[in-house]
Parts: structure tokens; sequence; C-alpha cells
């Protein structure tokens, strides 16, 4: 078996193991499917459909649905695929990643121009540091 | 004989390709971003190479999850940039150098490198960004450009110290080329960043600056950082800074700092940005 135990110990953090491309490879392959404008119009039109076009689990499904980036990385969707769902809805990483920290846009970005989330406390659960 | 000139480094943020594409890059928020680059710009407009093997990653882009090669190199004639979500970026086709790629195929396969070659590679942001940031907006590049694409989307990602050895054996490759070429090694991504989950946002200004240090004077050390240390320190996604250490090895032992920039934030990254050319031993 992999030791994944230092990296599933980083906190807020989900990393896309090889494990994890598995798992989603076909919720990832649904998002990259959105980089053609004609997939992305279809989609738009009739989200529920488009996506039972695809083999995906229904928490997957769902998790797409309610645009719910926390629950998509733990169901296997990687960053940079779900990109291409975030793009499609006219988001830009900046608003779409604030969504994931329990931040508001505006508090995020704030963070941001301030020098970014500090790592004191985030670098390790089982230690607390 | 082709030899290698020079190396960057560069971040590779896409908000930083649509400044550059919506006509922002005089806005407050932008400014001290291009400022960095003014110096690279004049530089580069001085000497240009005749081919940039630029390193980067591809995004989901062009390489779903079907394949997820370590390392690969394009080989093809043009590259074209791809439609991300956005539409693609309005930047020129990429032109490739097919003799020389297919030379660096073989000598790092020879070199026990098993790359892997590509016919066909669309290129996303990871290497547009770069190419307009030192280039800016132009009809045509100024420059042929040989693609090779690192897997740092999906762990476990090469080691430090694989990519340190990439660098060195593409110098062995340009090397070994018979036409006379200057050729620049790029290296990009970085620097400390996180795009995902509840710790997104992370930005690791003292881990990075010791990042650029080492990797000037200890690059035998830096390569052999684990890579933990980049995802607990440099974030999730800081870990593409595995690919500077192409860029270092391919310079060769000695090197001479020309610019270093460094700045918090674009959109949710640390950009980061080096020129350096090798020194005589």
């Amino acid at each position: 078996m992999i030791d994944y135990s230092e990296i599933d110990d980083i906190p807020g953090t989900t990393i896309f193991t090889a494990d994890r491309a598995r798992r989603g490879y076909h919720l990832n392959q649904f998002c990259m499917s959105l980089m053609k404008a004609e997939n992305r119009e279809r989609f738009k039109q009739n989200e529920r459909a488009y996506l039972d076009e695809w083999p995906m689990t229904e928490e997957q499904k769902q998790a797409v649905l309610d645009r719910d980036y926390n629950k998509l990385l733990e169901l296997g969707g990687n960053i940079y695929f779900l990109a291409k769902l975030f793009a499609s809805d006219g988001l830009s990483y900046v608003q779409a990643v604030s969504t994931m920290t329990g931040m508001s846009v505006e508090e995020y970005q704030k963070m941001m121009l301030n020098g970014g989330r500090s790592i004191e406390g985030w670098r390790s659960k089982s230690k607390g540091i | 004989m082709a030899r290698i000139t020079a190396g960057v480094t560069t971040s590779h943020v896409p908000a930083i390709g649509a400044a550059i594409d919506l006509g922002k890059t005089e806005e407050d928020y932008w400014k001290p971003v291009f400022a960095g680059y003014e110096w690279t710009k004049k530089w580069a407009k001085e000497n240009p190479p005749d081919v940039v093997i630029l390193c980067y990653n591809d995004h989901g882009s062009a390489m779903s999850l079907k394949m997820i090669p370590t390392f690969a190199i394009g080989i093809a004639d043009q590259f074209q940039p791809c439609d991300e979500g956005y539409g693609p970026r309005p930047v020129p086709v990429v032109e490739g150098h097919p003799d020389l790629a297919i030379h660096i195929a073989q000598s790092l396969i020879l070199d026990e490198f098993d790359i892997t070659m590509m016919n066909e590679l669309d290129v996303d942001h990871g290497l547009t960004v770069p190419l307009s940031l030192v280039y800016g907006q132009c009809e045509k590049w100024p420059t042929k450009v040989i693609p090779i694409a690192v897997n740092v989307v999906t762990y476990p990602q090469p080691t430090g110290n694989r990519c340190f050895n990439l660098g060195k054996a593409i110098r062995r490759a340009v090397e070994s080329y018979p036409e006379d070429l200057s050729v620049q090694v790029w290296g990009t991504g970085g620097m400390s960043h996180q795009i995902q989950g509840p710790r997104a946002g992370l930005i690791n200004k003292e881990w990075d600056n010791a990042f650029m240090d080492r990797l000037l004077t200890d690059p035998e050390g830096l390569a052999k950082v684990p890579h933990i240390e980049y995802l607990r320190e440099a974030g999730a996604e800081g870990i593409e800074l595995i690919m500077w250490l192409i860029m270092r090895g391919a310079l060769g032992d000695k090197v001479r700092e020309l610019h270093r920039f460094y700045h918090v934030p674009a959109s949710n990254t640390a950009v980061g940005h080096l020129v350096w050319e090798p020194a005589a031993a």
C-alpha cells in the first residue's frame, strides 16, 4: 500500500493522487468536454441531461450541479479540470477558488492583496502547526 | 554547434494572460507585476534565441487523464493555443523546431530519459503566458519553441532531482546538435500557491525566496527536497517549481544572475521570475 499519511496530514488540502485520478476519471473527462463551445452550450441548456451522458456517480453529478468544489475535490475532481466548469460559468480562478475557503470573494481578494494566507497553522493537522 | 545561452524562469498564472489580452496591464493591480518584466523584455529583444525549450505543465487542457506522461516533448511544426473554457487566447500559433526536438528526444532516450514524443500538442496558459510576459503582444512569436510538458498535476510527480538531471541531459542533447543555434531553456510555474480547498490562497514568501537563492548557489541540495516539502510549504500547486530545476540543470555548474523579480499577488499566486546565463566555470 502507498503511504499517504504525510500528504493527508496537510490541512485544508486534497492532493490529487493517482488514486483520486482513477476515482475522478469520468468527472474530470466531463469537465474537459466543456473546452468545446458547442458542449458548453449543450451543458448550459440542460445540465442534468448532459451529465447523464457520462458514467459518473450520482454524488459526483450532484456536486457538479451544486458547484460544490470542495466536494468535487473529495470525489476525485482536480482543480485544473474543474476550472473548465467554472470557466463555463464565466468565473475567474479567484472567484471560484474563494468559494472553497469559506470567505467571500472580497475577503479572499483582500487577503491576497495583503500577501496571501500565512503558512502558520496550516502545515500539519497532527502537529497543529 | 548549438549552445544554451540563457535560462529564464517565470510563473505562468492564467490571469496574467487575461490581463495582457484584455489590455489591463496599466491597471493599479497589474502594473507592479508587469513592471518586473520590463527589464526582461528589453533583454529579450537584444538577445533573441533561435529556439526556446519551454518546460511547462499542461493543466488538463491538451492532456486528459487518458494518458499521464511524466515528461513529453512536442516534436510538431506548430502548436495551437487551447480553448481552456474562456475561448482560445488571442496569441500567435507557436512554431516548433521538429529537427532539434527529434534530436533532443533521441538524445534523451539514449541517455535513459524515456520521454514521450507528441506529434499533436495544443498548448495552454502554462506555455503561452511566459511567451506573452517576455515578448508582449505580437503578430508572430520571435522564436521557435520546443515544448517540454511535465506532469506536475497528478501525484506522484517526478522528483526535483529527476528534473535537475533532465536539465543536464537537455544540455548534453543541445550541445550535440550540429547546427549553430542559440537555445534558451525556460522553466515555468510556481511560485507558492494553492488554488483548492480551505487552505487556498497560501503564499510562503520566505520559502519562495530561499528557493531562488538555493537554485542559484546550491542546486544539488535543492534537488533533494522531497515532494512533501513543496506541497506543505509552497502549496498543493507550488510543486510546479520542480520545473525550475530543469532550467537550472541545463545551464551548467556556474551561472550568473541577470535579473530577479518577486511579487505577491497575481490572482492566487506568488510571481517569481529569473533571467540567468551560464558563466564560465
